[in-house]
């Protein structure tokens, strides 16, 4: 078969925070089950390529989450894919990004991707650390674990559905955390939120490829002590 | 008279704090001495020749290499050589050192604005501009800005800028005066677009400029090409610093480039810059058990990928050590903004408090390791001669008080 693409949309300006960690964890993953994997990176002065299988997207601060969506309007690549049924994965700013508008600097109203029925503000009070939530029951995968670190707000609309509901930590705000709609998923869990998350990585892929095998134990098992202990930690 | 009276009660706080084992009583003076006066840092600088040094990485080694540099001008020198670098650590310096003529200052990046208005600089040096444990430190760009506006305001300062990085060198842009460095940029995940407009930066071995609009990188006068420093009269000297690494010889270029703004002769400063071999500990070797350890910090991934670069070659066993402790930053994201490929085939380590999520980092870029619970574990499984230990903030801190505080 021909290799399974994931794109990487502009990390020159949406990867604050080792947002790269999303693109190796699938690729490992996705490797593990004998699918040949290429990591595509399209920085801002390049075209989207619309044929990609995964399409995944960073933080970043204000006046880049503004640049960064004027260019995707523009450049159209990412709106095709998406209509064509492509997988998208956003964090943090990204996730904003998706919805019909979000706070830019001086929080003025930025006109968002609308691929996602969401709307984002500034809150009042910057949410920063760990974060845990309960994921969809229809998604079947495991709790979240991560790190949050924005001052967004998200209220959803009818054609999106809460990826999550927080346990602890702010997410959306109102008790929910993320989005999704179709293949289409953001989350406010920042940076490299695959890593701790692998059953989320898994759902991914399985939109893109179909059914997944699972993984040896050993290949897992770094990752599961790390999900434990982080989950434990924030427990206590 | 205020400002002499807070000082003492400040330094009879500091001696209590030094002997009840609380640190090194470098901040806890300076809180004291501004809660009963609140502009003590103004009134303690005034009449004084401060430099102010910041950037993400590289303060401490600087601020260190810039004092060194300036001591053949005879003078006794104010700093905060402990790196206690916001307000209270600023006021504790200059208080410990009341007739102190010059004083050299490291200054945490959010505090440059502040911290200009209230010691009028005579120079401001700004290193380097990266991402730096995003969850208590500004966004960079943000950081920038601030920066920009502080120096614009003061146009009394001259302005020590690395011009190879496209963050820093805006920011300066808007000194009056300005003495730019060609001091290399290693890490360039942060500074790919422009900072004024937003387009992408075209950018060629250090060169940069920008597409769309009128930034770009400046006329230079001092450079550090390999192990060389050029000075402004086109003249090349070797460095030959004992300190290792591509970044401490940048930040010898910058520390020479303020010496000579004191009046100090290149090949004077140079000679008190090689005679530095140790920074508050870094690099600092130490025997344990049989084994030669040399101790790295490194806090950030640019720090980080300096760092690796400055490793002995395999088949030097390596411990990687990371904690997420306050200093740290209690987010390890930034683990998988660093790239471990170039470990694969030698034997690595894994310690800390956060090890796992080291671990977990190493395994995606497929470089074998083992977890340790401590150093010397580490000696242990290294079962080498020798061992390089890098490490975060408090980690290496760790480290430290267990392999004794030498320098």
């Amino acid at each position: 078969m021909t290799s399974l693409r994931l794109v990487w949309i502009y990390p020159d300006l949406l990867s604050t925070y080792g947002d790269r960690g999303n693109a190796l964890v699938l690729e490992r993953r996705a490797r593990l089950r004998g699918l040949p994997t290429e990591i595509i990176e399209v920085n801002s002065d390049q075209r989207v390529p619309p044929d990609g299988d995964i399409y995944l997207m960073g933080g970043g601060e204000d006046l880049p989450q503004t640049l960064a969506t004027r260019r995707l309007q523009a450049d159209g690549g990412l709106l095709e894919a998406v209509g064509q049924g492509a997988v998208l994965f956003a964090v943090c700013a990204g996730y904003q990004m998706l919805g019909m508008e979000f706070g830019g600097a001086e929080d003025q109203p930025v006109a968002g991707l609308g691929l996602l029925d969401i709307r984002s503000g500034r809150g009042e009070r910057r949410a920063v650390g760990e974060i845990v939530a309960d994921v969809d029951p229809a998604l079947e995968v495991p709790r979240l674990t991560g790190f949050e670190n924005h001052q967004g707000v998200t209220r959803l609309g009818p054609r999106a559905r809460p990826l999550a509901r927080t346990t602890l930590g702010t997410g959306n705000g109102d008790g929910t955390e993320g989005a999704y709609a179709g293949r289409v998923l953001g989350t406010y869990l920042h940076g490299p939120a695959l890593v701790r998350n692998p059953g989320l990585a898994d759902l991914l892929l399985s939109w893109a490829v179909g059914p997944l095998p699972p993984l040896p134990p050993q290949a897992e098992e770094l990752a599961q002590r790390l999900r434990e202990e982080r989950l434990a930690a924030v427990a206590g | 008279m205020r400002a002499r009276l807070a000082t003492t009660v400040g330094g009879a706080a500091a001696t209590v704090s030094r002997l009840a084992g609380k640190g090194d009583g470098s901040v806890i003076g300076g809180i004291i001495g501004l809660r009963l006066q609140p502009d003590l840092l103004s009134l303690l600088a005034a009449g004084r020749q401060v430099v102010l040094v910041t950037g993400t990485n590289g303060k401490t080694t600087t601020t260190r290499l810039i004092t060194a540099a300036l001591s053949p001008l005879g003078h006794q020198i104010a700093s905060n050589i402990y790196g206690a670098n916001m307000e209270a650590g600023l006021t504790a310096a200059l208080s410990r050192a009341p007739h102190a003529p010059i004083a050299v200052l490291e200054t945490d990046e959010k505090y440059i604005p502040a911290m200009v208005k209230a010691t009028n600089p005579r120079v401001v040096v700004l290193l380097n501009l990266s991402r730096d444990q995003m969850d208590r430190a500004a966004e960079i760009w943000l950081l920038a800005r601030r920066w920009r506006e502080a120096l614009g305001a003061a146009p009394g300062c001259r302005v020590v800028a690395n011009a190879d990085d496209p963050l820093v060198a805006w920011a300066a842009g808007a000194a009056r005066q300005v003495t730019w460095v060609a001091a290399g940029q290693r890490w360039r995940d942060d500074s790919w677009c422009c900072p004024h407009c937003g387009a992408h930066l075209e950018r060629e071995d250090d060169d940069w400029s920008c597409r769309e609009c009128t930034n770009r990188r400046p006329p230079v006068s001092w450079v550090l090409t390999g192990d060389q420093v050029i000075d402004p009269s086109g003249r090349a000297r070797p460095l030959e610093l004992a300190l290792p690494g591509r970044a401490n010889r940048a930040n010898a270029v910058v520390a020479l480039a303020v010496a000579d703004a004191f009046g100090v002769g290149i090949a004077r400063a140079l000679a008190e810059l090689r005679a530095v071999t140790s920074v508050a500990g870094r690099y600092t070797q130490v025997n344990r058990r049989g084994c030669d350890i040399r101790l790295l910090l490194a806090k950030n991934p640019a720090g980080w990928l300096e760092a690796l670069d400055v490793l002995a070659p395999p088949p030097v066993p390596v411990l990687l050590s990371v904690n997420a402790q306050g200093p740290d930053g209690r987010d390890t994201s930034w683990l998988w903004d660093v790239d471990y490929r170039r470990l694969r085939g030698r034997v690595v380590l894994v310690g800390g408090e956060r090890r796992l999520d080291l671990a977990v980092r190493l395994e995606a870029d497929e470089v074998p390791f083992r977890l340790v619970a401590d150093i010397d574990q580490a000696v242990d499984l290294a079962g080498a001669p020798q061992l390089e230990v890098l490490a975060n903030y408090t980690a290496f801190q760790q480290y430290r008080a267990v392999l004794g505080r030498t320098q």
